[in-house]
């Protein structure tokens, strides 16, 4: 699927949810569920500093797509990671870096992107977009 | 005693709504809410007084310069100290702090020794860690225990002649611990060492009286005690304000300028180069005014009540931890919930109107001493009732239950 189609997927899926509450659960689910980091990478060299929480990521490139994977010490941290692994990983560098996130506005979730929130997410998704702006280079 | 409903209605802001919910506004520690007469006063100044002040022949300027030295004047009253040039009004807490680390700058020399706490906010380590570096002074740590509380026999083995200054804070911001300054200050003296305390905590709870206590320097903000952003206070000694150099040079500064030579105005004045924010100043007088009016005896007392309702309340909950368990607290409780990030826990309270603070609270090193990533941090003010309280509680057993 491209990048926009797990998008619209997401937005689908958000819909069903009658208020705030039910969001958070399944984002605080998603975060649960998910193995998102290997231990090995969880390093120092790999931390973004959010203030308030902590986000690892980590990229490698398979088949000509980016993989990431991620992880946070806060869960709802984690399960907005876990919605932006799933739309943004395991697709080709110029997708990532032509791709945006206005659709977390749209699942209700805007609140967590806020530059203010200190949660380090806007500095991840800044992250990703340089990996893939690095891959992408190789690849010329 | 006052009647909380009533007092409510003083502060607009806590009648709004925040994500559908009411607001309840436990971040009082971060910044007070500002009731409507010192809204007033700042709609007032603007509107009837706007001009600079201590230059112009006009009316105006005249009636601006006359508000704003009054305001100088009620907080001169409130600290009790000796001289109204004895307070310099600065844009806060942290500004006043710097203002008196510059000031070291000429007066220390390597080998010197700086004492702060480990109950510091970043704002008053950093300055110092600043001044050190320039000096070559040594910066030395009073550690504290497991309950929040200074090792004071360990600050007395730290004192010495080499000794030239001492910063603590009265409130630490980040656990709520008073610590014993009067000690601290009077064993810092016996060894010839200047004093600042750090009052930001401190003067929203209690009126710190600084003839009484001897100090040397004690500074805080305008914003903390209900009044506005961007206004704070220095209180110096006389003589120790005379022997600082300015820390910013400007217009307001000087008596006489040529370009060979500049010689300074008077106190206050030498510390207060430019426009200062006239209109904070002025509401910072209404700010204190205000809360006088109610009474500190009363706010501390009534606050205590508070503390101790949410303290037991808390404790109900199984999991909770609390951090800075001294006997000597103001009202602020930081405290995680086992298992559980608390930024968790923030963000889902947020969605239900409920305002703490989450994080390091800016001062990373008691952090690092519990080895944790931060704390939830609820802090009440006067105007805070028993019903926000179990407000609170429904919202964290909410959270509780979400999370894990």
């Amino acid at each position: 699927m491209t990048i926009k189609e797990i998008q619209n997927e997401l937005i689908d899926e958000f819909s069903m949810f009658e208020d705030w509450e039910e969001r958070y659960q399944y984002m605080i689910d998603l975060g649960k569920d998910l193995p998102l980091i290997d231990a090995q990478f969880k390093t120092k060299d790999n931390i973004i500093k959010g203030c308030q929480s902590k986000v690892w990521v980590h990229a490698e490139m398979q088949n000509g797509r980016v993989v990431f994977t991620a992880d946070s010490d806060a869960i709802i941290t984690k399960g907005i990671i876990a919605i932006l692994i799933r739309t943004f990983s395991n697709q080709q560098p110029n997708d990532i870096i032509e791709a945006n996130t206005g659709f977390i506005d749209e699942i209700g979730l805007k609140e967590h992107l806020s530059p203010t929130r200190a949660n380090g997410l806007v500095s991840m998704i800044k992250q990703l977009k340089i990996y893939a702006i690095a891959y992408q280079t190789q690849l010329n | 005693m006052f009647k909380v409903e009533d007092l409510r209605h003083d502060f607009p802001i806590l009648s709004r709504k925040v994500n559908g919910k009411p607001l309840v506004y436990f971040d009082n520690a971060a910044t007070s809410q500002t009731p409507q007469v010192v809204i007033d006063t700042i709609v007032d100044y603007y509107s009837n007084y706007n001009a600079n002040i201590h230059r112009g022949v006009h009316t105006l300027s005249q009636e601006a310069t006359d508000l704003y030295e009054n305001a100088r004047v009620k907080i001169q009253e409130h600290f009790n100290a000796e001289f109204a040039h004895e307070i310099i009004l600065t844009s806060g807490t942290t500004h006043s702090i710097n203002l008196v680390a510059n000031g070291f700058k000429d007066l220390l020399k390597k080998s010197d020794e700086v004492i702060v706490s480990a109950l510091e906010h970043h704002s008053n380590i950093v300055p110092w860690q600043m001044l050190c570096e320039q000096t070559g002074a040594v910066l030395k740590v009073i550690p504290m225990n497991q309950e929040g509380e200074l090792i004071m026999s360990e600050y007395e083995n730290l004192l010495s002649n080499k000794t030239k200054l001492v910063f603590v804070n009265h409130i630490s911001n980040a656990l709520g611990t008073i610590n014993p300054i009067e000690d601290i200050i009077s064993k810092a003296h016996e060894v010839g060492a200047a004093v600042l305390i750090d009052g930001a905590q401190a003067c929203p709870h209690l009126i710190p009286d600084v003839q009484a206590l001897d100090v040397d320097f004690y500074v805080a903000s305008a914003h903390k005690m209900c009044g506005p952003t961007g206004v704070g206070m220095l209180y110096g000694k006389e003589s120790w304000l005379k022997k600082l150099p300015p820390y910013q040079g400007g217009g307001e500064m000087i008596a006489e300028v040529t370009f060979e030579k500049t010689s300074y105005a008077d106190l206050p004045h030498k510390f207060e180069a430019g426009t200062p924010n006239i209109c904070g100043g002025i509401a910072f007088g209404a700010a204190i005014e205000y809360m006088n009016s109610i009474g500190f005896h009363n706010i501390a007392q009534y606050e205590l009540e508070l503390l101790d309702y949410a303290t037991n309340q808390l404790l109900s909950i199984e999991g909770v931890k609390i951090y800075g368990t001294s006997q000597h607290k103001t009202s602020l409780i930081s405290f995680n919930l086992e298992g559980i990030h608390p930024y968790d826990i923030g963000a889902i309270l947020d969605k239900l109107g409920i305002a703490v603070r989450t994080g390091h609270h800016c001062a990373q090193p008691i952090m690092e001493f519990y080895n944790i990533p931060g704390t939830i941090r609820a802090s009440f003010a006067f105007y805070n009732t028993k019903e926000e309280i179990d407000m609170f509680i429904e919202g964290l057993k909410k959270a509780k239950m979400m999370l894990s």
